[in-house]
């Protein structure tokens, strides 16, 4: 379970998260929408641990442990994963090594041994087979020269092979075709399980069609202005924030 | 009790005096280069005369250690990696750690000076010229590809080294030459390699510099690329104390291209200058240059890089791009790239880029459970990858990465 209390964060000397207290439970997938420039992405850079925002009160819990205390490797560890809005190239880094050194790294942190490079391969061609990509994405440097689809579909293949216990998805939904969209969606579901949590971070309506959220939350100003079922996100959709937004000010 | 030691450039001098009777080659070269070494002196190792082009490099802690002549040492065989190697211990040819390479004579047997050197103008060629007793001379006739060979130089503890080397590759001949330097100690190296490329000829030099941490690798290569012709040079350098290569490249006939690639990788209190002056004498001509530096500790890198596009020489396109990747607060780079263009009708570009590594590239990695000292190696890494992948031959690569590797692993031990 993830317990968020009153999480208020910076980015220099502006605050960008107000005060946010959110709940998943494990085993539920929670919608985050909202407008851009309410802290949507900041929510998810601060639970995987980017160094960039100062955290300057509130406390984050998953499944007991101190999250805000823990280095970005040990969240990983502990299984917080986060799907990149814009994944970041590597010119020089294959994609299957990078997935493999990843792979081997927290499965180390949990006591378990590595895998070769021949057993890594096999669990990885596996997967791609089963998201319908491409094998020589694998063989590929991280990210470079993939299109803006390839980007997000690696994001996928990175979460399907390390087996997060909380996904955080930031908008990998964005400027995917509908066939691409279900990928996302068949990621986040082939995972699901009382183990498992996932935040899901969206402008659309489309995905959370493929991908039925248990919660909807709206993020407006760097708060929580609203929660409520599946069903808010089809209102939101329909009205658009400035309505919603309105109604909680 | 203890006689006086001479250091410096008056112990080269006092060497040279004592073996000179006995030198092989042209001996009124040899008296020019004396005279000239002695006005010149070891670069920065005296006060009152500078040099321009050593301006970031000075030889001070060179004139401060005592050197003994060549005294061969019975020393490993370098790793057979299944190339057919030419191996000098100490700049004496060593026929037992040889194999039988076509078109190779000593240059003990046939001296030649060559013809592109300027031991008036840099001292290091000059006390080359002057004290060089060995050296490889490897002709590869019109039309042969000569496959891949290797030129070893070895060095022992407490001796100066002066290889003088001339490669001449006739009309359309191929060649890989790949150079590896290593040893044990303190010591000097101080080779002199001149390279022809004939028309249509191709020369790929891949030079390994593994010095030991204490050795002090000072070379200087001149290159002449005629009409068609390619020089495809990449130098990794890993090891020494005090390092420069410094490289002159003739552009001599139209269409004629050379890449002088490089990696440096310093840590500790090491130096490594990387100097270059490439011109182009000739219409249609190419040269491109990516020199790569990871700099680490207090290590200190240079990069000097000049491209000179001569009258008439139009249509020539050059590229120069210096990048170094600081890993402390404590290193330092010098970049000095020069331009000096003299026709009208060219395209040259240069630039340099410093920087630490990219925070986002290490909080990406970092976010998917790599820690972080792991994270780091694996950027460096790439890095350097990027500089290697225009080493093609794979053999070649392959040792060029294993070098990496360890020196790696010596830093993390």
């Amino acid at each position: 379970m993830l317990e968020i209390k009153d999480l208020r964060a910076s980015i220099g000397e502006k605050p960008i998260l107000k005060g946010i207290d959110l709940t998943v439970p494990s085993g539920e997938v929670h919608a985050i929408m909202g407008p851009n420039g309410s802290g949507k992405s900041t929510l998810g850079y601060v639970l995987s641990g980017r160094e960039d925002y100062t955290v300057t009160a509130g406390t984050v819990t998953f499944n007991g442990a101190d999250v805000l205390a823990m280095t970005p490797e040990a969240r990983a560890a502990a299984g917080v994963f986060l799907a990149f809005q814009a994944p970041v190239e590597l010119p020089g880094v294959n994609n299957a090594n990078f997935l493999r050194t990843a792979l081997n790294a927290i499965r180390r942190a949990h006591g378990e041994s590595e895998l070769d490079a021949i057993q890594f391969l096999k669990l990885a061609r596996a997967e791609t087979k089963r998201l319908s990509m491409p094998d020589d994405m694998l063989k590929r440097n991280v990210n470079v020269g993939f299109s803006g689809g390839e980007k997000k579909r690696n994001e996928v293949l990175q979460m399907a092979i390390l087996r997060p216990k909380l996904a955080i998805l930031d908008e990998t939904d964005s400027g995917l075709d509908i066939d691409a969209l279900r990928i996302v969606a068949d990621g986040v579901n082939a995972l699901r399980g009382p183990d498992f949590s996932a935040l899901v971070i969206t402008h659309h309506q489309r995905l959370l069609d493929h991908l039925v959220p248990n919660r909807v939350h709206v993020l407006a100003g760097g708060r929580i202005i609203r929660s409520g079922g599946p069903e808010l996100a089809l209102e939101l959709e329909r009205r658009g924030y400035t309505d919603i937004m309105a109604e909680a000010a | 009790m203890n006689a006086p030691v001479t250091l410096g450039a008056p112990a080269f001098l006092a060497r040279y005096e004592a073996l000179k009777g006995g030198l092989p080659g042209d001996s009124a070269l040899r008296a020019s280069a004396a005279a000239a070494f002695r006005a010149a002196g070891l670069p920065g190792a005296t006060r009152d005369r500078r040099i321009e082009a050593w301006k970031y490099t000075s030889l001070r802690p060179l004139a401060e250690i005592s050197f003994a002549g060549p005294a061969i040492e019975h020393r490993d065989v370098p790793l057979d990696i299944g190339i057919p190697s030419l191996v000098f211990v100490d700049g004496v040819f060593d026929a037992a750690l040889s194999a039988s390479v076509p078109g190779f004579a000593c240059f003990a047997d046939q001296p030649d000076f060559g013809t592109l050197t300027w031991p008036d103008r840099e001292p290091l060629v000059a006390l080359n010229t002057m004290l060089a007793e060995d050296g490889a001379s490897l002709q590869i006739p019109d039309n042969v590809d000569a496959g891949v060979i290797r030129l070893v130089s070895i060095a022992s503890d407490g001796g100066s080294s002066h290889p003088r080397h001339l490669i001449r590759l006739g009309a359309g001949a191929r060649l890989t030459l790949l150079e590896v330097f290593g040893g044990n100690g303190t010591y000097l190296h101080n080779p002199v390699t001149e390279v022809h490329v004939a028309a249509g000829a191709a020369l790929t030099h891949v030079r390994l510099q593994n010095e030991s941490t204490d050795a002090f690798h000072l070379a200087t290569l001149y290159a002449e690329i005629a009409d068609g012709g390619e020089y495809d040079g990449f130098t990794l350098s890993l090891g020494g104390r005090t390092t420069r290569f410094e490289i002159h490249a003739l552009l001599s006939g139209p269409g004629a291209t050379a890449h002088l690639n490089g990696a440096q990788l310093l840590s500790g209190t090491q130096h490594g200058d990387f100097t270059s002056v490439v011109r182009h004498a000739a219409p249609g001509c190419a040269s491109r240059q990516t020199v790569k530096n990871v700099l680490a500790g207090h290590s200190r890198g240079v990069f000097q890089g000049r491209i000179e596009v001569a009258r008439g020489a139009q249509k020539t396109d050059g590229y120069q791009m210096n990048q170094a990747l600081l890993l402390s607060p404590d290193a330092e780079i010098d970049s000095k790239p020069e331009l000096e263009i003299f026709a009208d009708d060219v395209k040259c570009s240069h630039g340099a880029t410093v920087g630490e590594l990219d925070a986002e590239q290490l909080f990406y990695l970092r976010s998917r459970g790599i820690p972080d000292a792991e994270a780091r190696a694996i950027l460096v890494r790439a890095f350097l990858a990027e500089a290697l992948d225009v080493v093609k031959d794979d053999t070649v690569r392959g040792l060029l990465e294993r070098s990496v590797e360890s020196w790696w692993g010596r830093q993390a031990a």
